[in-house]
């Protein structure tokens, strides 16, 4: 299987490529695709050399562009289409019908990938994107058990990717307003999600309290680790019981399901986490290209180190395993 | 002179778990009291629910049609196991109404087929409309999530084409493999009793400083405010807006909809309109942010509205 990384600045595209990616994936310095941070992302001149240098190296780049265009500011998407094409990028990671179709028509050598954002989640849908826009490979929503993807694969002419290790979206990706509720701002539209712009932390009394917008995400007590108040990772209350509601603070690992994944005739595994420095991502890939090579009783040792550079130190193979549901 | 057509209301389809005999003399009742002309049904959230109002699918379509309303039916927002594949393959293919897409195989499957795009599909922009439409999709009901501006530049770029918005109803925000529902019971999806059932108009989901935030209905969230699109809807309308979305809380939605009906045919105004409609659904908060590009759940008066056009 292939290993596809994230970078979100030259610096971790160049780590990624060092460390053994088999394809990196990155956006423009805009709001065009689904990481728009302060800081982050690439320039058209940095993403033609990134590009160039991992040529050099024999790895793929992904450009991804998986936002939703704006009605009237549609030029802005096309543009960045235009310009990824001709950086030469290997696949263009798309979620937009609009620009699915505007890609499709304009440069219909160009491959395309569909992003996470477009959530298809089974085979009628992945044909669909097949014969609409001439998709090849699909990025699948983390919404599937392993056995729901090995089904998946047989019924369909497409390359399936899956999220193997990072964060982990609990809704279904592209489907989610949660964050545009409480802040205005989303990943479909803003390419951001809990943004940092819209997170205040107080203290009240011996408790830390972490707000999105108007609303308390969660509350720490002393001696409590903090954490980012994602939205869908906060603590509530429901009837009298106060709790994480939708998911703990984890991260994904799937690295126990590699040859479950592999046999379920899945493409390529993709490290979430371009928002991450250039360390976390050279770590990362260097230890899931290992684990990717070694026999699965090695693996345990070779990932123990990882699992502690996750969110809040703690993991779960999510959707993969049904009993998450 | 011009003359703006009066936009049709539509009732979406009912996202919560209601009993059989509930489900049912919901919509006999609408067919027999409500000023909708469009109605949209069948059990959009959750595959596992399917059984309990599928017994009276036949009897309602019959009433409802007999009462003169245009009926489509609802596919699931997401599919992911075969026998979810079936059913939307099934339906498509049996179907003599049209059907509302509201996931990607739905789209696929319906190629060439009358059908309506449900708000749970992401058009953010007339160019995927137009992808939409050119393999016939006649109608489509854009997300809650988009602003005034998406909507107007949507409007004046597919001029003829039928559009609907969703004006009234918790606004559906999120969906997940993972039902947060039966979690908060202590069960699991595969395992749930349907116990969403216990919660006919969502389970409230409040901040840890006791703050009214979301809803559950089952894999679905959903806002704790409602969406109340009043005065708002003037300049929408007038650029030629055809449906507006009514979606069915566990309220008096015939009531609901006789208010949407006056207020669109001038008859009442938007003040008085949401003066009604908090009697008749109390206790819930009113929002329109989305249409504002504000945060969702804001509620933005109507001194406000006047700069709707420059948001």
């Amino acid at each position: 299987m292939e290993l596809i990384c994230p970078a979100g600045t030259p610096a971790a595209f160049r780590e990624a490529v060092e460390a053994g990616a088999d394809a990196v994936y990155c956006g423009f310095r805009d709001e065009t695709n689904a990481r728009n941070f302060p800081g982050l992302n690439f320039s058209r001149e940095e993403m033609r050399q990134s590009i160039a240098l991992a040529r050099s190296r024999r790895v793929s780049t992904f450009v991804a562009l998986n936002t939703f265009m704006r009605a009237g500011d549609e030029a802005l998407w096309y543009r960045a289409a235009d310009d990824a094409v001709v950086a030469d990028a290997d696949a263009l990671i798309l979620a937009d019908f609009g620009l699915m179709a505007y890609v499709a028509e304009k440069y219909p050598e160009q491959r395309l990938h569909v992003s996470v954002q477009a959530s298809a989640s089974n085979p009628d849908a992945i044909r669909f994107l097949v014969e609409a826009f001439g998709a090849k490979r699909v990025v699948l929503p983390r919404v599937l058990t392993v056995q729901d993807i090995a089904r998946l694969t047989r019924g369909i002419d497409c390359e399936v990717e899956v999220f193997a290790f990072g964060g982990l979206c609990v809704m279904a990706e592209g489907r989610c307003s949660l964050s545009s509720y409480a802040t205005g701002k989303s990943p479909n539209m803003n390419g951001v999600c809990s943004p940092a712009s819209h997170v205040r932390y107080r203290q009240d009394g011996a408790d830390l309290v972490s707000e999105l917008g108007d609303y308390t995400i969660n509350r720490f007590g002393p001696g409590e680790a903090s954490g980012y108040p994602t939205l869908c990772k906060g603590r509530f209350e429901i009837g009298d019981v106060e709790g994480y509601a939708f998911e703990d603070p984890v991260s994904l690992d799937v690295i126990d399901e590699i040859d479950a994944l592999r046999r379920a005739g899945v493409t390529a595994l993709k490290i979430e986490g371009r928002q991450r420095g250039k360390a976390y991502v050279a770590e990362v890939v260097s230890s899931m290209k290992r684990a990717l090579q070694a026999e699965p009783a090695e693996r345990a040792a070779l990932v123990a180190r990882l699992r502690m550079m996750s969110e809040g130190q703690r993991t779960t193979t999510g959707a993969y395993d049904k009993r998450w549901r | 002179m011009t003359t703006t057509a009066k936009p049709a209301l539509s009732l979406g389809p009912v996202y919560f778990l209601w009993d059989g005999p509930k489900w049912r003399d919901f919509y006999f009742r609408i067919a027999d009291e409500a000023p909708v002309e469009h109605v949209t049904l069948g059990e959009t959230v959750c595959s596992k629910r399917q059984h309990f109002s599928e017994p009276h699918v036949a009897e309602v379509v019959e009433r409802l049609e007999a009462a003169g309303k245009r009926v489509t039916l609802s596919t699931l927002a997401m599919v992911t196991l075969e026998r979810e594949s079936r059913h939307v393959r099934d339906l498509i293919r049996d179907s003599v109404h049209p059907v509302e897409a509201n996931d990607l195989s739905a789209i696929g499957l319906l190629k060439g087929r009358q059908h309506s795009i449900g708000p749970l599909v992401n058009v953010y922009n007339a160019a995927t409309a137009r992808v939409l439409a050119a393999r016939g999709a006649e109608n489509i009901c854009l997300p809650p999530e988009l602003p005034a501006s998406s909507i107007l530049r949507i409007l004046e770029d597919m001029p003829g084409f039928s559009f609907e918005i969703f004006a009234f109803g918790r606004m559906p925000l999120a969906i997940s493999a993972r039902c947060a529902h039966a979690r908060s019971k202590g069960l699991t999806k595969d395992n749930c009793q349907f116990i969403c059932g216990e919660e006919p108009d969502g389970l409230p989901l409040r901040t840890l400083d006791r703050q009214s935030f979301l809803v559950l209905n089952g894999v679905q969230t959903l806002s704790n405010s409602c969406a109340m699109l009043g005065d708002d809807l003037a300049p929408l309308v007038e650029a030629g807006l055809s449906r507006i979305r009514l979606s069915p809380q566990d309220c008096d939605m015939v009531r609901v909809a006789e208010v949407f009906r006056a207020m669109l045919d001038g008859e009442m105004a938007g003040e008085e309109a949401i003066a009604h409609l908090q009697q008749v659904y109390p206790g819930i908060p009113f929002s329109n942010g989305f249409l504002h590009a504000r945060e969702g759940a804001a509620w933005v008066a109507r001194g406000r509205a006047a700069s709707l056009g420059h948001v």
